[in-house]
């Protein structure tokens, strides 16, 4: 471990102390080079935040204009832009770096290491990464010059071919689209090799497989299953700018190229893709759960097993978001059986989850709240998904608002709830301080109402017929009031996470002091100070089970005793 | 401050081994890059045969065999040198090194000299055709890798010559090695697929 | 967590009201309603759904009422006890259980989806069918009816075929550009329109009246107004229809100037006029312009205001349409419209 930067002998004091020491220059050239897991962990967390709020706000543009119709408010190239840099955002920029964050974060504390398991190249992730969210936001700029509302890419976040292509989209927007998934692709590839030699090869004593916390696990999974998801996608970007910009013909339909190998081959990236975000937030469940029903995670071979299924599975799943593009129906068979045996591992996920709630002893705090709210949407969530994947009936919902109610229910409903859980969870961890449970209180209950007034009613919609991508709609279809309806509840979204940021920063001055272990929980992260100190662990620890922290409260009964 | 968790020491635990970051993280990225690859040899096996014009792979591939065999020959190289290392036998380290370096060399040289060919007396360019436009993606991809694996390796190489470079890297150098071989592979995928199906 | 099940409640019920409310108050000829099918295809998807809206329904039911049991039950009873509650690791038996069970439901599943979708997508196609090609354009629909000898734009018309006497239509889908998708979702389920790829599928309205329906893949700037509309004639209708669209364009000495304009602005290179120098094949044909009864792809209503509109500037309606501004003077407009208004 000699690269690792470990001044074993300094107090936590004299590591951290930052702001109250040194003039803020220093303070900031210190977080610019850090090396140090939980920093470019935290940096990655308010990045993510922050693009939250640009594409919630890019969301709330997209709200206003549809909420009437033949409304006005922005130009169809307007709309447009905003709707592929809201998806685009949300799932690169907001989704895959607060997940990742969260694993830079907990998974080197969880098992037990002084860092990640090659801290520079975790830096360089990081920074490309973020290099890449502002490639993406330049193009705003530099698609077109300085005037007008610039040039953002206005293809979708799926980018079909060939409307990509140059002929039907000039100018550099969609270059810039390509351009910046590709720099925070090769980001996020350096942060899953790093996650998984982290936990291959870093762990403490003690610290098997079969004991690592359920959440190292799904990291794990995640991790490997990244590898074999994002570099697709780079695949295909690649061949995207060799059409692009060296005259190629990959995707070129007047050169015999085909249309439909980049819609397979954005598949074959997406659908896993999806999956990447959903399986950490699954993660942060399994730790909140237990810790606020008191109870172990019920049956943890199988929620590992099940993880492990969901990945392999996940894989070849891909074409049922193409049961429009005529397959042979023996192939749309296929892909309905494929699709919906990943219900079998996600339910047994959920069936354990509520075996953990039973018998327990449920503390509500905010964290748990949000899991609780999690753990309906998601249910709801995977069922529309079950009736999606029956084929003709995605003929017919198919790039309909039914399809963005299902997977708004997973990615706010699923993944953010969780992501909200998570940051309530570990706050108090990174800071020292605990976020006011009366906010988070406002905040879940406002996000609640405001998620179910939005995403339940698209459903409707869908039904209805109304589809997607569609900047603005007729007033003789059906669809003026549950287009209102949904618009007022992306305000009341917009309200309980403007509550949220306030409760954020306002905690980090004026929050109660935390201590080591403020939710009475099991994993090695609440062994150590908060905010803990540069090195982690003082004393490299040694487990013997997979809740450290309860054998240590329970030395009657100790969980090895159980434990097979 | 940090509390220790407790220690029950159990004799199977005494002896905590874990696999070297190093060998997991290459390997994790040895995994990505296939994932890489498969999709542009998808694509190729996908498009052979569909080009509107011509020239078609029949008319102007020649196989490489002298670059092939310089390619795989440099694999059981760095093995040697691998070996080497790992006993200390610097000399033959170096020779082992070089050579596997001079192989790839070759395998870059013919590379060009196909290019060189093909663009100007076949007149086949990346536009001129789907043909074109997969075979020097494929093929392109394949000599970057090349290139960034000769590059890790020349870095070593003169490490070792000026004695920078021990026997106690060989764990390194086996890392390195790793990425030798797998670029070799694909080779060996990119070969089957462009020389043997696709003509 | 009661408050939260009763509000989501309260949210449910408000939805479905004023989904009852939209669906019939704004209704000004058929909504692209999925529940109102009124061809086979969609009609066995409704029956489809149905079943798996039971289904899920079902399972939502028992797991959600499980959870929410839980919840209730084993709330923490604010007595501030620090004993914990007794701790399970797992159980085979159960865990087993609610392995098997969702397989069988997804057994059960899979063979009905697996079943419909052989009985729409492989239904052999019958001897008396009409045949139409589709090809999608940015933003409009080309159709065309080779056995007949017609061509239109962005209004289908196909005759209606009773139960009894089934009369399908059958659409070859092609596109010119990128892709579109074909949906109409009273009669079926969408298709895409992929250039380089050919895909059918086919309809048989119940009744005839206009069905509304519109492009459903993102194909660029104006893809929301990529309208479409479906007329379903009766038999007698159809024929007089057809009749109609195979006469060449009306020849109307009194606008001779507007046709001249037409001919000798770019209008021709991009339009077809039949049994005029037009023959362009960018723009929809307009030889049956004034049979229709929306321009632009549906965007507007077929009025001789609007089309004057239209043609003095498309980006006025449709912005990023690939219709240029001509530039004519208010005389050569006036012109133009009084020409185009003859093409009945
Ligand atoms: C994190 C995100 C996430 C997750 C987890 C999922 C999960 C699932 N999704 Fe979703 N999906 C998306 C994000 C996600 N999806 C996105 C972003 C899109 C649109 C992309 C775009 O077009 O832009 C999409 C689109 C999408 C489509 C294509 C729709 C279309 O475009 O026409 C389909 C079709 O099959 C589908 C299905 C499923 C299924 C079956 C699951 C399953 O994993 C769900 C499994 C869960 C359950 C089933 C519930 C729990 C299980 C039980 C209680 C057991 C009992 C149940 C049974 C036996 C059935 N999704
Ligand atoms: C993690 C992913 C994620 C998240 C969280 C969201 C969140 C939201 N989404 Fe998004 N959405 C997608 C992923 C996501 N979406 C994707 C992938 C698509 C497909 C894109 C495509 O087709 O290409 C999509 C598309 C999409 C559409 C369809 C557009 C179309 O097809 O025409 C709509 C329409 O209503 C929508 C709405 C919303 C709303 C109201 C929220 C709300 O939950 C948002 C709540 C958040 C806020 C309201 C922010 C509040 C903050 C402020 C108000 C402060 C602002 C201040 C500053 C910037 C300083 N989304
Ligand atoms: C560069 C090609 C081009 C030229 C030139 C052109 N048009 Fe068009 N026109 C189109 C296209 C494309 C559409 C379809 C636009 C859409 O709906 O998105 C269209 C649509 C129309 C329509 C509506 C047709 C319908 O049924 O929806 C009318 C009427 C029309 N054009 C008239 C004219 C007239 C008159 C002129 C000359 C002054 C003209 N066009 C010049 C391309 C052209
Ligand atoms: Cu055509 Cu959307
Ligand atoms: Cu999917």
């Amino acid at each position: 471990m000699s690269d690792l930067p470990m001044p074993i002998g300094e107090t936590p004091e004299a590591a951290q102390g930052g702001i109250r020491s040194a003039d803020w220059l220093e303070w900031l050239h210190g977080w610019i080079v850090t090396v140090d897991h939980k920093r470019l962990g935290i940096l990655y967390i308010l990045y993510s935040i922050f693009f939250l709020l640009v594409a919630g706000a890019e969301a709330l543009f997209i709200r206003i204009q549809l909420a009437i119709p033949n409304n006005h408010f922005l130009t169809a190239q307007v709309y447009n832009r905003f709707f592929t840099m809201h998806g685009t955002t949300m799932v690169f920029l907001v989704g895959m770096p607060i997940l990742f964050g969260f694993a830079n974060y907990i998974v080197p504390l969880q098992i037990g290491a002084r860092d990640m398991a090659f801290p520079r190249l975790n830096a360089l992730s990081f920074w490309l990464t973020a290099f890449g969210g502002l490639l993406l936001y330049y193009s705003f700029l530099g698609g077109s010059g300085l005037y007008g509302v610039g040039n953002a890419p206005d293809v979708g976040w799926f980018a079909y071919a060939p409307l990509t292509a140059r002929t039907f989209s000039p100018g550099n927007a969609t270059d810039y689209w390509a351009l910046a998934l590709i720099v925070s692709g090769f980001g996020t590839l350096g942060t899953a090799v790093n996650i998984i030699a982290t936990i291959f090869s870093m762990r403490c004593r003690g610290m098997t497989l079969m004991r690592m916390p359920l959440f190292t696990w799904l990291y794990l999974v995640v991790s490997g299953l990244t590898l074999v998801t994002i570099t697709p996608l780079t695949a295909a970007q690649f061949m995207l700018l060799i059409d692009r910009y060296l005259g190629g013909h990959f995707f070129d339909t007047q050169a015999g190229g085909s249309a439909l190998v980049w819609v397979h081959f954005f598949w074959i990236f997406g659908h896993p893709e999806v999956y990447v975000l959903v399986l950490p937030a699954f993660a942060i469940a399994n730790e909140i759960i237990p810790v606020f029903s008191r109870k172990a995670i019920f049956g943890y071979p199988a929620m590992v097993a099940a993880s492990v299924g969901i990945m392999f599975v996940s894989l070849g799943v891909w074409a049922h978001h193409m049961f429009t593009v005529g397959m042979t129906s023996v192939t749309n068979a296929f892909f309905v059986l494929s699709t919906m045996l990943v219900g079998i591992p996600t339910g047994i996920k959920i069936f354990n989850w509520i075996a953990t709630i039973w018998g327990g002893r449920i503390r509500f705090s905010v964290a748990m709240l949000f899991c609780l709210g999690f753990l309906y949407q998601f249910l709801i969530a995977g069922l529309t998904g079950i009736m999606l994947a029956v084929a003709p009936l995605d003929w017919q919902l198919h790039n309909s608002y039914f399809v963005i109610a299902h997977f708004h229910y997973v990615l706010v409903g699923g993944i953010v709830f969780c992501i909200f859980a998570g940051l309530y969870y570990w706050y108090p961890k990174a800071t020292g301080r605990m976020m006011s449970e009366r906010l988070g209180r406002w905040h879940f209950w406002l996000f609640v109402i405001g998620f179910h007034i939005t995403f339940d009613t698209m459903h409707f919609l869908g039904i209805l017929g109304m589809p997607r991508s569609i900047y603005t709609y007729q007033p003789d279809r059906g669809w003026n009031t549950l287009n209102m309806i949904i618009s007022v509840g992306g305000f009341i979204q917009a309200i309980a996470i403007l509550i949220f940021a306030w409760n954020f920063i306002v905690s980090y001055f004026r929050g109660d002091e935390a201590g080591d272990d403020p939710w009475d929980a099991w994993t090695l992260e609440w062994t150590t100070s908060s905010p803990p100190p540069v090195y982690n662990f003082a004393v490299e620890p040694e487990v013997r089970s997979r809740r450290p922290l309860w054998d240590l409260k329970h030395p009657h009964d100790p969980d090895w005793e159980y434990e097979g | 401050m940090s509390t220790s968790t407790q220690v029950f020491p159990s004799a199977s635990e005494r002896e905590w081994k874990l696999p070297s970051r190093g060998r997991v993280g290459m390997l994790s990225l040895i995994i990505g890059e296939s994932a890489l690859f498969t999709i542009f040899v998808v694509a190729y096996i996908f498009y052979i045969g569909k080009s509107l014009t011509g020239p078609t792979p029949a008319q102007v591939l020649e196989v490489p065999i002298l670059g092939t065999i310089c390619l795989l020959s440099s694999s059981f190289a760095i093995w040697r040198s691998e070996h080497a290392i790992e006993h200390g036998k610097m000399r033959a380290f170096v020779a082992w090194l070089a050579t596997t370096i001079l192989l790839g060399l070759v395998f870059m040289v013919g590379t060009a000299i196909e290019w060189h060919k093909l663009i100007y007396r076949d007149g086949l360019t990346i536009r001129t055709n789907l043909f074109g436009t997969t075979f020097y993606s494929l093929v392109g991809l394949h000599a970057t890798h090349v290139l960034l694996g000769l590059s890790m390796l020349s870095v070593v190489l003169v490490l070792a010559l000026l004695d920078r470079f021990s026997e106690s890297q060989s764990e390194r150098f086996a890392v390195i090695a790793l990425y030798w071989h797998f670029v070799d592979l694909v080779w060996v995928v990119v070969f089957t697929v462009v020389y043997l199906i696709g003509r | 967590m009661q408050r939260a099940r009763m509000i989501f409640q309260w949210l449910v019920a408000t939805a479905l009201v004023s989904f009852h409310r939209s669906a019939t108050a704004e209704t000004t000829g058929s909504l692209p309603n999925i529940f109102a099918p009124a061809a086979t295809p969609a009609r066995q998807i409704f029956g489809l759904s149905i079943f798996v809206f039971l289904i899920t329904g079902a399972i939502f039911v028992v797991v959600a009422g499980l959870l929410t049991v839980a919840i209730f039950r084993f709330r923490s009873t604010n007595s501030g006890t620090t004993i914990e509650p007794p701790q399970i690791y797992g159980s085979t038996q159960v865990e087993l259980a609610w392995t098997v069970v969702p397989v069988l439901i997804v057994a059960v599943l899979f063979l009905t989806t697996a079943r419909i979708i052989f009985v729409i997508q492989d239904a052999p196609k019958p001897k008396k069918t009409l045949d139409v090609t589709v090809v999608g354009h940015q933003f409009w629909w080309e159709f065309r009816y080779p056995a007949l000898g017609i061509v239109t734009a962005n209004e289908l018309h196909v005759p209606v075929s009773p139960v009894r006497a089934p009369q399908p239509t059958y659409l070859k889908l092609l596109s010119a550009d990128v892709i579109h998708s074909f949906w109409v979702p009273q009669l079926a389920g969408k298709t895409d329109l992929i250039p380089n790829h050919e895909n059918t599928m086919w309809i048989d309205p119940h009744k005839p009246g206009l069905y509304l329906g519109q492009c459903a893949q993102f194909c660029g700037s104006q893809h929301a107004l990529m309208l479409l509309r479906v007329y379903v004639d009766t038999p007698s209708d159809f024929a007089a229809w057809v009749k109609n669209q195979q006469r060449i364009a009306v020849q109307d000495s009194q606008v001779a100037v507007g046709r001249r304009i037409f001919e000798t602005e770019a209008c021709m290179n991009c339009h077809r006029i039949a049994g005029t120098a037009a023959t362009g094949t960018f723009g929809p044909d307009l030889t049956h312009l004034m049979s229709r009864s929306t321009i632009a792809s549906g965007a507007v209503t077929n009025t001789p205001e609007h089309l004057r509109a239209w043609i003095k500037d498309p980006s006025h309606y449709k912005d990023g349409a690939l219709m240029p501004a001509m530039q004519l003077d208010d005389q050569q407009l006036d012109q133009l419209t009084a020409y185009l208004a003859t093409l009945k």
